[in-house]
This record gives structure tokens, sequence and C-alpha cells, in this order.
């Protein structure tokens, strides 16, 4: 594969794209887990969708408009979703998750019925729904580079308020942190990488690669940092390893990169177990 | 003589829909003190600590922090606060004692300041004060709900403030850690100068290290030293905020000085 991918540029996008977004996908990850918020990284990408099939009935049907790129559609429906799931969390103030399954439902809703005005449902559509190692264009590869390095450097800028107002809300506001402005922020981000992961992953399992590296880095490690840190890694051990077997067997990426990610997962549980072996049978629990 | 005030209430009032749980208060906290707010479950304790910090808006009456307008006060970094919440966090959350104690300089930070080396120094500091210095590296999951409680106020600690407020921070600590968490408060206030409002109803214990108590049950009915209140007879005692305050006050010997 290595040699495959000097020679093609669609396979250096899709590596590039790749680690990327093992990189950012966990980063946000954490904050999403930590803060019992994993499902609204589900219906952000089923959003993306409605988006994705929008774009291309819009390709269809209006002629002016030709080789629109659907990921950048997918983008704005993934955004204003985000805006909407936090409106709805206050409409329905003691039952927040709510918000998550009335977006999700909305959301592939409109999108099968766009899709099918489209007539979408071709290979195209499998690319989106499970990722492909070959529809990343260099464009959409830029696109993710800039949304990484915001991203990141986001972050960074507001490490210390995003963890003060994952771990205590309350505290966070006394401290002065402008909560409201950070969780937008927040969640606008993670709109636009669930819509950047998605030509690799898919937009069916993005979601895992937000969530299932978190969760084998919460078993191994104590520190927050150290979460962090074990999350990109277990990430990006999962896009490398599913992208090179993808190739390989001819399967879409998505499902090999989400598998590597169960794998790491499990031997994080068994790692806990064994490292804790004087009563692991007990059952111990997090 | 008394000290600079640091919270002042004028006449603070405050509904929840229609039903008024904190009325016509008048309450003065002068630096150094050491101030118990008791007072049965329901009386508005909580409301009225939710008011001080500017959580909710009174709807009638002045409060001023620091001889500031709370709306308009931002010097948040001089008040810490300790909540009973901290007892029931996501004890499976990844940080470790130092990052949760870290993050109380948040409050002294600039946005888009990064946490520095210097800030190390401030963290043990503050960790030897509440003699949680070696759990540094633990997980805050790991630990009991005292020593839970100690980090909380390592947190509220660590940026240098003059008050630290405490919403009923022994709910959920052992009994036998309680009366080491109230010495640690006592020493906190004498060696510190630091003022402390702490609410409980709990009455007997915290009469006994309390330097005054304010007695509310929707208003205060009692506002003075710890003295005053102990030298006060049964008959004076129930006036003080109605019937409820026989049964809390019965399971509890109180201490005279």
């Amino acid at each position: 594969m290595i040699e495959a991918i000097f020679e093609y540029e669609f396979l250096q996008n899709a590596v590039i794209t790749g680690l990327l977004i093992g990189l950012v996908a966990p980063l946000l990850g954490v904050f999403i887990v930590v803060r019992r918020l994993s499902l609204i990284a589900d219906a952000l990408s089923h959003i993306t969708l409605t988006g994705i099939a929008a774009s291309l009935l819009i390709e269809k049907r209006v002629t002016a408009v030709n080789d629109w790129n659907p990921m950048y559609m997918g983008m704005a429906f993934s955004v204003v979703g985000a805006v909407f799931i936090e409106k709805l969390r206050k409409v329905y103030k003691h039952y927040e998750e709510l918000a998550i399954p009335i977006m999700l439902s909305g959301g592939i809703g409109l999108g099968v019925i766009l899709i099918s005005l489209a007539d979408g449902f071709n290979t195209d559509l499998l690319g989106y729904l499970f990722g492909s190692v070959t529809a990343v264009s260099r464009d959409n590869m830029w696109t993710v580079v800039i949304i990484t390095t915001i991203v990141v450097l986001i972050v960074l800028a507001f490490y210390k308020e995003l963890f003060v107002l994952s771990f205590d809300e309350e505290h966070a506001s006394i401290a002065g942190v402008n909560a409201k402005s950070i969780h937008f922020l927040f969640i606008v981000m993670v709109a636009l990488v669930i819509a950047s992961a998605m030509q690799v992953v898919g937009i069916l399992l993005v979601s895992a690669l937000m969530t299932l590296p978190v969760a084998a880095a919460l078993r191994m490690s104590v520190s927050f940092k150290q979460t962090i840190g074990l999350s990109v890694l277990f990430g990006e051990i999962s896009v490398v390893t599913g992208l090179i077997s993808a190739y390989q067997l001819d399967v879409p990426p998505g499902g090999t990169i989400v598998m590597a990610a169960v794998v790491l997962l499990l031997l994080s549980i068994v790692y806990r177990k064994v490292r804790r072996s004087g009563n692991w049978w007990k059952g111990e629990t997090i | 003589m008394d000290q600079e005030p640091l919270i002042e209430l004028d006449g603070v009032s405050f509904k929840y829909d229609r039903e008024w749980v904190v009325e016509d208060v008048d309450l003065t906290i002068h630096k150094g003190q050491f101030l118990g707010l008791v007072g049965p479950n329901g009386s508005g304790k909580s409301t009225l600590i939710k008011l001080m910090l500017g959580l909710e808006k009174p709807n009638r009456g002045q409060i001023r922090l620091f001889g500031k307008q709370v709306k308009k006060f931002n010097r948040w970094q001089e008040v810490g606060f300790v909540s009973q919440k901290a007892n029931s966090f996501n004890s499976g959350f990844p940080a470790t004692v130092y990052e949760v104690v870290r993050s109380g300089l948040v409050s002294r930070m600039n946005m888009f300041q990064l946490f520095k080396p210097t800030h190390k120094d401030k963290v043990y500091e503050a960790l030897a004060e509440v003699e949680m210095k070696e759990y540094a590296h633990y997980s805050i999951g790991e630990l009991s709900g005292g020593q839970q409680q100690r980090v909380f106020i390592a947190r509220a600690l660590v940026s240098d403030p003059s008050l630290i407020i405490l919403d009923e921070p022994t709910v959920g600590v052992d009994s036998e850690h309680v009366t080491a968490f109230y010495d640690l408060l006592g020493k906190l206030n004498r060696e510190r100068n630091l003022t402390l409002l702490m609410v409980s109803h709990d009455i007997g214990t915290i009469t006994s290290h309390a330097t005054h108590v304010a007695c509310m049950n929707k208003s205060v009915h009692f506002h003075g030293s710890t003295e005053d209140y102990h030298h006060m007879d049964d008959e004076d005692l129930s006036g003080i905020y109605g019937h409820s305050v026989q049964q809390l006050t019965h399971n509890h010997e109180v201490t005279h000085p």
C-alpha cells in the first residue's frame, strides 16, 4: 500500500484526511463523552446526511448548478442542526436528551425523501454512509486541513474553559466563564468535524470515531490530559489499520476503522482487568 | 470595631414562580467572620447563596459584594465556592486532583491565557493547606467524600480568595471526617483571616465552630455572634424560626464554649 500512496493522489487524500480526523474526532470526543453528550454526534451525523441529500437534489434539478461539493452543504446542515439541538434542549429543559431523537429522526426522514427525489440511491450514497477510500478529493482534503487547524487551536486556547465546563458547570459560571458562548463554539466545532469525517468513516459510523477511542482511553487513564492523549492515539491507530485493511480487502473503510476501534476497546478492558487482576472477577466497575 | 463588609444584603426578596422563598433579608458579613447560615430544609438558604453569587437575580432589594453591586462585580477570583453538589459530580470523570485544583485558577486568568509552570506551585500550596498534597496525582473519583471536599476547598483557595462560600459541604461526608473538615475551616478562618460563609442545617456542629450565626427561615430571624446565640434560652431559640427548629436541634448537644 505504501507505494500505492505515492502513486495515487486519491490514496494520499484519504490517508491525510484520515489522519487529521483521527486527531480531531477523538479530541472533541473526550469533551462530548465526559459531558454525557455521546448521542449528539449521532444526531448531527444524520443531519449531515440530509445536507448531502439536499445537495444531490439541487445538483440534479437545477441545471445551473454543476459539480457541487456535497460536503459543504452537509457542513451547513450539521451546523444549523447543532444550533437547533441547543434550542430544543432549552425548550425541553427537563428532558434535554429528547432533542437528540427529534433531530436524528427528523434528519433521516427528510434525508430519505430528498435522496429518493434525487434518485440518489447509488454507489455514491454508499460512500457517504460507510466511507470511501477513493472518494476524498483534494479540495475536500484541504477543507479538512483548515478545519483541523482551527479546531486544534480553539481547543488549545479554550482548554481551561472547556475543562471547567465539563467538570463542573456551576463552578464555571461562578468563575466568570461564558458558558453559553463556549458551548456554542464547541457544538459548532463538533458539527464541522462530523461533516469532515464523513467522507472517510461514513455518516453512520462517524460518531464511533468520536466515542470508541475515548471509551478505551477512559479504562486506562487517570488524568484528563492522559485521556486526551490516549484517545487521539487510539483514534489514529484505528484510522491507519482501518484504511490499510479497507484498501486490501476492498471494503468501505468505515467498517474496518470502527472494528479496529472496537478491538482496541476490548483490549483496553482486558488491560484494566489484568492490571487489577487481584480481584477482577468481582466485576469491578469504572 | 467591625472590619469592611464583604457581603451586604439589603431587603432582598426572591420568588420562584409565585412562592416567595426569600423574604426581606438584611444580612452583612464582615471580613474575618466565619458565619454559619442555618435553617431547616426549604428555608431559602441555598437560594440566598445563589443570589449572592449572582446566579439568580433578586425580585427586590440590593446585594453588594466587596462594596459593589453583584451584577457589576467582576473580581470573582476573590470569591471561592464549594457546593454540596461536589459530592455528586460524575465520579468517573477522568481528572487528577491536580487538574481539578488547577481549574480553580480560571477565575484569575484571561481568556486565551494558557496554564503556566508557575501555576504548579500555587496548586501544590493550596493542596498543602488542606493536607492533600500527596494525593495530587490520584484520580478525583478514587477519593472518599471527605477527601474530595478538601480538594474542592483547595480549588477555591488556589485563586487566593478573601471569601469562601460553602453550601452544605458536609453532605455525604462520613461523620468521623466532618469534625476534621470543620477544624480545617476554623484554621483557615483564623490563620489566613479568610472570611467564610457556610450554609448548614446541622445547627449543633456549626455553632461550635463558627464565629457568627444567622438563622433563616425565608427571612433572617437571628443574626449575631455564636456567643450571643449560646446565651439565648429555649424560648428565644424557638422564636428564631418557628416550630421546625425544635426538631432540628433535638439531636444535637449544643456545646458552650
